[in-house]
């Protein structure tokens, strides 16, 4: 019996949930660098579900896989009861307009507006909204969301690292996604503006009710946003439950995530 | 680095330049087409390299009408001087001095471009976002650099004949219509054309290396400017290499 059947005690009624994300035994190497080892994980409908893992652990790597940004060696990726192995390229870009992605240094495009990082994503995928969608309400409407309605003109450039951060939140939810994968949405920030992104993540979550999988090492961020978290520990999921559940875990691998 | 490894990393990065251009033609045929996009290129690499091109041809012009001229004076040629320069300028000089010069402006332009957004996973999000990043970033880029270097080869050609009929201007009695009657009249289709040709084989090479090493960058920051150095570098190498088939190639067709 491993260690996350051990602390696992489904302190979230899950079952009852539709499930969005299904991952079984990711395995992912770089050369005799054996990053992901049989990874598995399950995030509910409107759950917020928090991996932490220590800087290498494989922990972007895997999220990577979840979009096709990268390729497993083996094991099986289903997203909202798709399995992404078995797409071919149409209906993986369809599929990806119900992920969301927040890269962890923002990776807002240099050359555009916010204005046209924001129209960018619509270019392709306006029919998700209907055929007489004005673009600009929606660029409006998700800069306001994040209180940055008067950055629509403004370069990347011209922004803070907090509001590159924001303005490249809105640019994920313009699609209205289902799933959010946030990857270090706190790294690089000051605590205060920390701690208005994690009440950003919130606040999105209650209002459009998505899914979102927070990887982090924050441990502020991941008490106050998590509702069930996974440990990534030799590329596996070592261990699964509450922060609380964790927190009080005597098991010395777990602990180390928390002193 | 041992030898053999520099010589295997060299063929495998052939290889890897190889199934890129492959993906180039595969992207290029298929739907959708980034129209706007490649006009926005075609705009910003034909205006960003106009003033630079127009520069280099006045002087490749002048430069090569104040050497030569001492030469034709001792046999009493200059009025071989006209159809002198022009060919020279039209068949080699022109194509190749304006084409290493776009690619040093060009080449390293998309490569450090392209290898920034690679590194700042401006790439990745743009696939997440589900545009497909080759067709949007690449094959715009290759198409603009194919079809604005002739055109910027056409006009830098045409500056340096007219920075030459300067230096004859100023040196004797030439008039704007005699010098240019001579060019014309010395002037066939057998050196335009495979001219001209080469300069599309040309801009395609330095926008398919620029992107490549772009699209390909590693180690960070580092890999970026090592990604702009290598894509001026490589698409140097690649102009000679082409321009001496181009060469070749016409001799056997039009016996130059």
């Amino acid at each position: 019996m491993n260690q996350s059947q051990h602390i696992e005690k489904q302190s979230v009624k899950q079952t009852s949930r539709k499930l969005m994300l299904d991952i079984k035994d990711l395995r992912k190497s770089f050369g005799d660098t054996h990053v992901l080892n049989g990874f598995n994980l399950e995030l509910y409908e409107g759950e917020n579900l928090v991996i932490m893992g220590k800087s290498g652990s494989g922990k972007s790597v895997m999220i990577k896989c979840l979009v096709g940004l990268m390729q497993p060696d083996s094991g099986n990726i289903k997203v909202m009861g798709k399995d992404i192995a078995t797409l071919n390229q149409i209906e993986l870009d369809e599929l990806r307009t119900e992920i969301g992605f927040l890269f962890q240094g923002s990776a807002l495009y240099d050359s555009m507006t916010v204005r046209e990082n924001l129209e960018f994503p619509l270019r392709r995928h306006k029919h998700k909204f209907g055929t007489n969608i004005d673009t600009s309400e929606l660029v409006a409407e998700a800069l306001e969301n994040v209180g940055l309605a008067h950055t629509i003109d403004l370069m990347p450039e011209e922004l803070s690292g907090g509001m590159k951060r924001r303005v490249a939140l809105a640019r994920t939810l313009i699609l209205r996604p289902k799933i959010i994968l946030y990857d270090e949405p706190t790294s690089g920030l000051d605590p205060i503006t920390s701690k208005e992104i994690i009440e950003l993540m919130r606040r999105i979550q209650k209002q459009y009710k998505t899914s979102s999988l927070i990887i982090t090492h924050d441990v502020d961020c991941a008490r106050v946003v998590s509702e069930r978290m996974v440990l990534l520990v030799d590329g596996i999921d070592y261990a699964k439950g509450t922060f609380a559940e964790l927190a009080a875990s005597s098991d010395k691998k777990v602990k180390a995530f928390f002193k | 680095m041992s030898s053999s490894e520099k010589i295997k990393n060299f063929f495998t990065e052939i290889g890897e330049l190889t199934y890129f251009t492959r993906r180039f033609f595969k992207e290029v045929i298929t739907r959708p087409f980034e129209i706007k996009e490649l006009l926005r290129q075609c705009y910003n690499i034909g205006n960003k390299s106009l003033l630079l091109v127009s520069v280099t041809g006045f002087i490749i012009g002048l430069v090569i009408t104040l050497q030569t001229r001492p030469t034709l004076e001792e046999f009493g040629a200059e009025s071989w001087m006209p159809s002198m320069v022009s060919i020279s300028i039209i068949r080699e000089i022109g194509p190749v001095i304006i084409a290493l010069t776009f690619a040093g402006r060009i080449a390293s332009g998309i490569g450090a471009e392209l290898g920034s957004m690679k590194v700042t996973e401006q790439i990745d999000a743009m696939e997440v976002s589900g545009t497909n990043p080759f067709k949007y970033l690449v094959v715009t880029r290759v198409l603009a650099t194919t079809l604005m270097l002739p055109l910027l080869v056409i006009i830098g050609d045409a500056i340096a004949l007219y920075g030459s009929f300067i230096i004859e201007y100023s040196k004797g009695e030439v008039s704007f219509v005699l010098y240019f009657n001579k060019v014309f009249n010395s002037l066939e289709f057998g050196d335009l054309i495979p001219a001209t040709i080469k300069t599309f084989f040309f801009g395609f090479a330095i926008g398919i290396v620029g992107c490549f090493k772009g699209y390909n960058c590693k180690k960070g920051t580092v890999g970026v400017g090592l990604a702009a150095n290598s894509a001026v570098v490589f698409s140097s190498m690649l102009l000679f290499i082409i321009d001496f088939i181009a060469v070749f190639i016409t001799d056997i067709f039009f016996e130059i």
